[in-house]
């Protein structure tokens, strides 16, 4: 039994595992209670769709439940799901995994991640991640015992990692490469040159290499190219994906990992004693969501385009410069020329304007000097939102002088 | 061009400047696709949708199923154009299946669409009979849903 007196906070510290004691918590959600406690807030701050899951998906999902599916699943997921998933990722990108080996439904695409990285990495291994990333991937390698190497991109060269980059911080502890193309938080998307210049990168220093690509679908008037549909990149990738985001599927935790055999046996390990499976009405969801989802998603794709176009284009009559975002649904635009620090842009706008946008730093320290501007909203919104956003730039650039 | 009048379809008041920035077109040949579209009757009217029962203005709507006698050389199309051109038809069309053509009939009351159909419509010649369905709940239309609770934004304001 605890002794009261002994509840001190240095008490109960030391009953929370120092890796975790010492895990820094998401930036992300600094402004939530400021936030939750204000009305009339236009929020460009969130990170997933504003639609709707389409309803055949939904009433798939409903139908299930009716049909009494309430039952676990087999660890790996529905063989008729990872089926149609080999299929898309066949017809699609031109990558073939076979269903039953190497693929596993997991509960969303979070899950997948965290699984790759506890089954690959050993104590002190590296993985190396591009600045700034998703806030989960130093997070999750830290949790798995490795050490995430932060590897700087910069709006020059479009936020996307450089081979030469990687490469000068390659160790003999260097376990693998973290991509997340299309991006959050910068929209950014990777080449085939680029991807191409990273997979031989791999190959040369034998790595592995993590693609993290739930933003696949949402890329506008450039092609996604799937990293392990590269020469000889099947065999040393964890593709990791999901429903989230291309069918506004968020909420009901699906996604999936597609690697080589090796790989999916031991993340099906961990997931067994962890997860057991994912959700069956989620499962039978994403099947319908596979089959007949197409046309549902290219409607999303097109409305999105609009908003980007749009919230570019506004971001830089206002006078704060925006590299082309051209996957995922945020802007990043530079809040440089207001003078101001990209926390104290954030903080000033919410309580002035009531517009919330997400600091930069809170997806590492390259992300200082911008603020992620999410479109998924609807376009009278996002067009009040930036009305104010003008006026607040306005008057603070008159300030500075 | 197509996806300028979704854009229009979904919102008529979206101006050549919003649209033009969506679509990614000079704001001039917007414009120009627009007017030509008003000229050639691609766009037939700019309009706006009302739910007037919630203003307790409450018409009173029936769908009419009709059959009728089709003509020498001109088929179900005279006929139809005498129907529908009554104000009260609010719509027309011909359908295949037991009857010929579908009107929805709106009217201040009960009696005012009963002494249209009685009145003006049965009595036609060439029209053989008359099935008429008061609607009871508008549901969709257009495209657009009525009855439901206006969705609430249900996500989290800041999200990863």
């Amino acid at each position: 039994m605890l002794n009261t007196k002994s509840t001190t906070t240095e008490a109960w510290d030391s009953l929370i595992s120092q890796k975790v004691d010492s895990l820094p918590p998401s930036g992300i959600r600094k402004f939530f209670d400021l936030l939750s406690s204000m009305e009339d807030v236009i929020s460009l701050g969130i990170g997933e769709p504003d639609f709707v899951t389409p309803w055949h998906i939904r009433e798939a999902g409903t139908y299930s439940l009716e049909k009494g599916y309430t039952m676990y699943t087999s660890n790996s997921g529905m063989l008729e799901l990872r089926q149609e998933l080999a299929n898309y990722l066949e017809l699609r990108y031109g990558v073939s995994y076979h269903p039953e080996h190497e693929i596993l439904i997991t509960v969303g695409s979070s899950e997948g991640l965290d699984l790759a990285m506890r089954a690959i990495i050993n104590p002190g291994d590296e993985v190396i991640i591009p600045d700034p990333y998703y806030v989960a991937y130093p997070a999750n390698t830290i949790l798995a015992g490795g050490v995430p190497i932060s590897t700087p991109t910069s709006e020059e060269n479009n936020f996307v990692i450089k081979a030469t980059d990687i490469e000068a911080r390659i160790t003999k502890q260097t376990k693998a490469i973290l991509i997340g193309y299309p991006a959050n938080p910068t929209g950014a998307v990777m080449s085939k040159s680029e991807s191409s210049a990273i997979a031989e990168l791999a190959k040369k220093y034998n790595l592995l290499v993590i693609s993290d690509e739930i933003y696949a679908r949402l890329v506008y008037g450039v092609e996604h190219i799937c990293f392990p549909s590269l020469p000889e990149m099947k065999e040393r990738t964890i593709l990791i994906s999901g429903f989230s985001k291309s069918h506004a599927m968020t909420g009901w935790r699906i996604g999936y990992v597609a690697a080589d055999r090796r790989f999916i046996q031991a993340l099906t390990k961990i997931h067994q004693y962890t997860m057991l499976c994912a959700p069956t009405m989620a499962q039978m969801a994403a099947i319908e969501a596979l089959r007949n989802g197409d046309s549902e998603v290219e409607k999303m794709v097109q409305e999105y385009n609009r908003r980007r176009r749009l919230m570019v284009k506004r971001l830089h009559e206002i006078g704060l410069p925006c590299f082309e975002p051209k996957g995922a649904f945020y802007a990043f635009p530079s809040i440089k020329a207001t003078g101001m620090n990209s926390e104290d842009f954030a903080e000033k706008l919410l309580i002035e304007e009531k517009v919330a946008v997400v600091p930069g730093p809170a997806f590492g320290p390259c992300g200082e000097g911008f603020v992620r501007c999410c479109y998924a909203t609807s376009l009278s919104d996002i067009e009040e939102a930036l009305r104010r956003m003008d006026r607040f730039v306005r008057k603070n650039k008159l300030n500075t002088k | 061009m197509k996806e300028i009048f979704e854009i229009l379809e979904q919102n008529a008041r979206a101006t050549p400047e919003q649209i033009s920035t969506m679509v990614d077109k000079p704001v001039s040949e917007v414009e120009k696709i627009i007017r030509q579209a008003e000229k050639d009757a691609i766009i037939l009217k700019y309009k706006t949708i009302i739910d007037w029962p919630k203003l307790g203005e409450g018409d009173i709507w029936a769908l009419i199923e009709v059959r009728i006698t089709p003509q020498r050389d001109v088929g179900f199309d005279a006929i139809a154009e005498r129907i529908y051109q009554f104000p009260e038809v609010y719509s027309a069309y011909l359908v295949s299946g037991t009857y010929d053509l579908a009107i929805l009939v709106k009217g201040k009351n009960m009696q005012e669409i009963s002494s249209f159909v009685t009145e003006k419509l049965a009595p036609l010649e060439r029209v053989q009979s008359t099935v008429t369905h008061f609607l009871l709940k508008r549901y969709k239309e257009n495209g657009e849903t009525f009855h439901l609770p206006k969705e609430t934004n249900k996500r989290l304001p800041i999200t990863p």
